[in-house]
């Protein structure tokens, strides 16, 4: 019931987000989504996960507004706007339709098929002598995975630093020389 | 602590800061340790200690932490991480494959227990800490060229 | 079920975002839209009800808990959507240095 009222909340703060004319203004409303998400990963009996959402969330919105500055842009109805919107509301329902009959085949919220975990339930604390499960899983049983995802970080620092660089580099020479 | 009156924020802002950055650092540290007793980990550890950095050079303004750090030594900091990672994971070959769990695996519910899991919490929590610290040093350094321009 | 088709239609409203929007910025925020809804898609599928949190404790039982594996999945995801953000908000502010707008038609028609 809880969640019902949470999503709830978050399809109407995106909208918001997306459709408000002020940059600013719309970066509060992602945050607004982002903190909806952290209570969501609570009802859900996640506590990891909402630790690791509130503190990225907030990560994320400090480097949004680096970037933001004060004006939008005015709607412009030139060229093939009507038909453009048309194509993209109806490949959205469309969507939606086949979504809706593909979601039925799933197994009903709240009853999930658990074969392979149940031997991860059982073993976990034997093998591992960890008592956190979700931590035995990523860095014991699947740290391959976590290899991967230190290595799509790293990638994303360096591209950061290259993109960003060029005079910025000179000028913190310039100051480390004249000191 | 550089106390110049014309950069960074107000003077409420710079006291609260004083008084607790250091123990938004210690959280962030308790939360690495404990990661396989409790809820947390590398991850959010990780990310709490670069916040309580950045709060630094938001309330002091940038010269406080960027003097100190340059983007040269946090992306040799997130280098060894990352290599501290990788050797874990090939010490696992003295037991028979790559990533086995090879110490002590210890009573359960004991701070030094879980085998390597702690150590790997450690390695991850550098490498992601120091990382986004060095993204966001890159982004605030540029912003002082581009007011220059 | 009614869960499972709400979160594919906040997928739809970033992914609204992503195609008929114009400023640079409103684009990367449909994207942030459409990771937050595919994360909680994943944790919905593992949840049982009058489950517990995947934490052992002394005494209690080990069969009742929520599914652990969606949730080890999902917490590497969220750390690499950070880093995705970053490195595109870090591309726009270059965008906007070189030519001085973020509207994407504008940066379609200038020409070196």
């Amino acid at each position: 019931m809880e969640l019902h009222i949470l999503l709830l909340f978050m399809i109407f703060a995106a909208i918001v987000a997306i459709e408000v004319k002020d940059l600013l203004s719309s970066v509060v409303g992602v945050g607004a989504v982002g903190f909806a998400l952290c209570l969501a990963f609570l009802v859900l009996k996640a506590p990891d996960l909402a630790i690791t959402q509130l503190v990225v969330e907030i990560l994320c919105l400090i480097i949004l507004i680096r970037a933001t500055i004060k004006k939008d842009l005015p709607l412009v109805i030139a060229g093939r706007w009507v038909f453009n919107t048309i194509a993209t509301v109806g490949f959205i329902a469309v969507f939606l339709f086949f979504a809706y009959v593909a979601l039925k085949e799933l197994p009903s919220f709240g009853n999930p098929t658990m074969r392979v975990v149940k031997m991860y339930l059982q073993e976990g604390l034997g093998k591992t002598g960890a008592t956190n499960l979700v931590t035995s899983v990523i860095l014991d049983f699947r740290a391959y995975d976590t290899l991967g995802e230190a290595t799509v970080l790293f990638a994303s620092v360096i591209g950061i630093m290259a993109v960003l660089r060029g005079k910025g580099r000179k000028k913190i020479e310039e100051r480390e020389d004249d000191r | 602590m550089i106390d110049n009156p014309n950069t960074g924020m107000s003077l409420i802002v710079k006291t609260i800061t004083r008084l607790t950055v250091g123990l938004i650092l210690l959280f962030g540290i308790y939360i690495v340790l404990h990661g396989h007793l409790s809820p947390g980990g590398g991850f959010a550890g990780g990310v709490i200690i670069a916040l309580s950095f950045i709060h630094l050079m938001l309330a002091f303004g940038k010269e406080a932490v960027a003097s100190k750090i340059s983007t040269r030594l946090a992306s040799n900091l997130e280098s060894i991480g990352a290599l501290m990672f990788l050797g874990i994971a090939l010490m696992g070959f003295f037991g028979g494959s790559f990533f086995l769990n090879i110490l002590n695996k210890g009573l359960p519910f004991n701070l030094f227990s879980a085998g390597t899991i702690p150590l790997s919490n450690i390695a991850i929590s550098l490498k992601v800490g120091i990382g986004l610290l060095a993204i966001f040093l890159a982004l605030v350094i540029l912003e002082n060229v581009k007011k220059e321009k | 079920m009614t869960l499972y088709f709400l979160c594919l239609v906040l997928f739809c409203v970033g992914l609204y975002g992503v195609l008929r929007k114009r400023n640079l910025v409103k684009i990367i925020i449909g994207l942030g839209i459409i990771e937050y809804s595919m994360n909680l898609f994943f944790v919905l599928l593992g949840y049982r009800f009058h489950g517990r949190a995947p934490i052992d404790a002394q005494g209690q039982d080990i069969l009742n808990m929520v599914d652990p594996l969606p949730q080890a999945l999902v917490l590497t995801s969220i750390v690499i959507g950070l880093a995705v953000t970053a490195l595109l908000i870090s591309i726009a502010i270059k965008i906007y240095e070189k030519y001085g707008t973020f509207d994407i038609t504008k940066i379609k028609r200038l020409k070196g």
